[in-house]
């Protein structure tokens, strides 16, 4: 039996821990190799998770002038500048949408994971104050952040909405696969959330290494430019990146245009899987330490 | 059902060395680390593990009883934060184990968790769901929480705002409400001003009488004693002894681990003192003689200082500078207050002086005595140790003491027994209708 601080209930104890006051015994001993996911502890602090996750949400809005409009702002700028030098000057091909439509529905799945990663990323380490004076499952705080980019996912989507409008584009069935790919992105990007948070409490350069990687992280995947471009014989190895499935399916599901291989998203559906499985337990065979070393 | 709360059973934590230091660990270290690792392979050889690591604590057992008060007591780095950071579950020990029967509560800091932006309110769900409480609990005290902080009209105001004594109000007032049935405590009152202590302290008793187990770590020996009939002094990551409160405490101060009452200078050259005087001893003692460093508040104290002194025009005085742990300055004494030594000529000799405080006249607390030799006339200082000696005064009086049958806090630099004269005419009384 080796797990982290194993709860359980003593016979006749009963399911609601906190009915009767001996109803349970902790059992604090030093864990050894890979440890459980431990997902009831999980379960017990959901209520943290939640206020965590408002919390970021509110302090997002707070801080911020501009506040919402920033949230709008910011993609659609990004989107014009694409549209200007990529579709303008270098002349890519959009796959026969109009440009602009084309670049911000890559940059909805995008700024999803991206953000999720920035603010996941750099999350424990801004939080070392509460390792080190309070228990609760430290995954809670990579995740909440996470949780709090969705609401900007949401503005965005508005904003989707009103251009789909503008250009007048159809509306079909595949809209239908958009929650599914945005639960993948998360996943995705909690996943490597994990990673970076885990490996930024021992080294701090991973904090630094963070818009490096999502920068070549973002020009290996098409949200400027069209899957299309890749040469055939790299589609194979270019789909392992799990962006590529998750924004060629986007752009689809939303504009009901251009291509998307059922084997690529498949892929990205089972890498995204893999990173959140790898980086949750890596994580939880990190998180002993935190407190020693944050 | 057990009616043991904590079971702590060969607890052992070990650090690597600078591992606290070196906690900006970089990647390109790690990689020149790993890169000279076969060099430092073969140089540990035979050595390894002793020379890399620490152990904060060491083979600790102990167990605590449902409804009871342990005190934890031992000096900075004996391992009293780590061993409420294991029981706590912020940090693993690195072998043995902890029982915890109950739901368990720390406080190992007043405030954690909150965040300036945020309003009042949303700070106590906050500060609330990370002390470990449920959304649905901190609903149905909310109203309790906010009244005890006294915040009412600025409960949509950002903390930012909060003067700092209505922040740790509500800090506390969060912390306080908490429900566990062991709740864990560090140092909490080591922070905050005298009045926002007492509070912490009249909610602990309070706790306590409620038949919670709370353990409680501090360096406030006056608050162990009143709050823990039983403590656990810890030295050197091990447990030293685990009793009564009051053979604990003297243990702790006697086995030279806090601050001495007995110093003694064994070379002339390190001892303060010029050609004229110089320090040879300090020591705090009883009536009968003891060395102590405990004293009972009813008691009278001496402290003893012995130095050299050398024939001569001057007339060298020992002045004592007694202060509290707060730095305030109580009083001085000079040795001139004995008339008769005062106007005697000096010779080549070994002085003794000796000055009684009265029993009944000293507050409870850690006080701390400046020791000087000077010379007035012209004025001369020819010794002069900072904390010379220390001792603590305990207030245990069961009713026959300054504050008689009150058993919370009194406070005040001072508490001398005063005369107090009472005239009671009973021929002019008045009828009250």
């Amino acid at each position: 039996m080796e797990q982290a601080a194993v709860v359980t209930n003593d016979n006749n104890g009963g399911k609601a821990l906190e009915s009767a006051a001996n109803a349970r015994v902790l059992r604090i001993e030093p864990t050894r190799g890979w440890a459980a996911l431990n997902l009831r502890d999980l379960w017990e602090y959901r209520d943290l998770f939640l206020i965590l996750a408002l919390r970021d949400v509110k302090l997002r809005y707070k801080q911020t002038a501009l506040g919402v409009i920033w949230v709008v702002l910011q993609p659609l700028i990004t989107a014009l500048i694409f549209t200007v030098v990529f579709g303008n000057l270098a002349n890519l091909p959009s796959d026969g949408m109009p440009y602009l439509l084309f670049s911000f529905a890559g940059m909805l799945p995008w700024n999803l994971f991206s953000q999720s990663l920035q603010r996941g990323g750099n999350s424990l380490v801004g939080s070392s104050a509460l390792i080190s004076k309070v228990y609760f499952p430290r995954m809670i705080i990579p995740m909440a952040s996470t949780i709090a980019v969705l609401v900007d996912f949401a503005v965005a989507l508005v904003v989707m909405a009103g251009l789909l409008v503008y250009y007048q584009v159809p509306i079909g069935w595949n809209l239908l696969l958009v929650p599914p790919l945005m639960i993948a992105t998360v996943v995705a990007a909690s996943g490597v959330s994990l990673w970076v948070s885990a490996l930024s409490v021992q080294y701090r350069d991973f904090i630094y290494a963070l818009p490096f990687l999502l920068q070549a992280w973002m020009y290996a995947s098409p949200v400027a430019y069209s899957t299309s471009l890749i040469p055939e014989r790299w589609r194979a190895l270019y789909a392992l990146n799990p962006l590529v499935g998750l924004i060629d399916g986007f752009r689809w599901s939303l504009l009901g245009h251009g291509s998307v291989a059922v084997s690529a998203l498949a892929l990205a559906f089972a890498t995204s899987a893999l990173l959140f499985v790898s980086g949750a337990t890596f994580f939880r065979r990190m998180e002993r330490s935190f407190a020693d070393t944050i | 059902m057990s009616d043991i709360a904590i079971r702590v059973h060969d607890i052992g934590k070990r650090y690597r060395i600078g591992e606290k230091q070196e906690r900006y660990a970089t990647l390109r270290d790690s990689l020149v680390h790993l890169g000279s690792a076969p060099v430092r392979w073969l140089a540990r050889q035979g050595k390894r593990n002793s020379a890399d690591y620490v152990w904060a604590l060491k083979n600790v057992s102990f167990e605590v009883k449902r409804g009871e008060v342990l005190g934890i007591i031992g000096r900075n780095g004996a391992g009293k934060s780590t061993l409420l950071k294991i029981l706590s579950r912020i940090t693993e020990p690195t072998e043995g184990y902890a029982e915890i029967h109950g739901r368990i509560g720390s406080l190992l800091e007043v405030g954690t968790g909150f965040h300036p932006e945020l309003t009042g309110r949303e700070n106590i769900y906050l500060s609330g769901a990370i002390l470990g409480m449920k959304k649905l609990e901190i609903d149905h005290r909310f109203d309790e929480i906010v009244t005890f902080a006294g915040i009412e009209k600025f409960l949509d105001t950002p903390a930012k705002r909060y003067s700092s004594g209505m922040y740790t109000r509500l800090a506390f007032a969060v912390a306080a409400h908490l429900d566990p049935d062991i709740l864990l405590i560090d140092e909490v009152l080591a922070v905050g001003d005298a009045e926002f202590q007492r509070k912490c302290l009249g909610k602990m008793s309070q706790v306590a009488q409620q038949g919670r187990t709370v353990l409680f770590v501090s360096h406030n020996l006056p608050a162990v004693l009143r709050l823990c009939p039983r403590v656990v002094v810890l030295a050197n990551g091990e447990v030293l002894s685990s009793g009564d409160a009051q053979s604990g405490i003297s243990l702790y101060l006697n086995s030279g681990l806090g601050t001495t009452a007995h110093r003694k200078w064994d070379s002339l050259q390190c001892a303060p003192g010029d050609g004229v005087a110089q320090l040879r001893s300090v020591r705090v003692h009883t009536a009968d003689g003891n060395t102590t460093d405990t004293i009972d508040i009813r008691e009278p104290v001496g402290i003893e200082v012995e130095y050299s002194s050398c024939p001569g025009e001057l007339r060298p005085a020992v002045t004592l500078h007694i202060s509290n742990e707060d730095g305030v300055l109580l009083f001085i004494t000079g040795d001139f207050n004995n008339r008769d030594w005062s106007v005697q000529p000096r010779s080549s000799a070994v002085v003794r002086a000796t000055c009684w405080i009265p029993g009944n006249f000293l507050a409870e607390g850690r006080l701390f005595v400046r020791t000087a030799i000077s010379s007035y006339n012209p004025h001369i200082v020819h010794a002069s140790e900072e904390d010379a000696v220390s001792f603590q005064v305990v207030d245990r009086s069961e009713g026959d003491g300054v504050r008689g049958g009150w058993g919370g806090t009194w406070p005040g630099v001072v508490r001398p027994m005063l005369k107090w004269k009472i005239e009671v005419n009973e021929n002019q009384a008045t009828r009250v209708h």
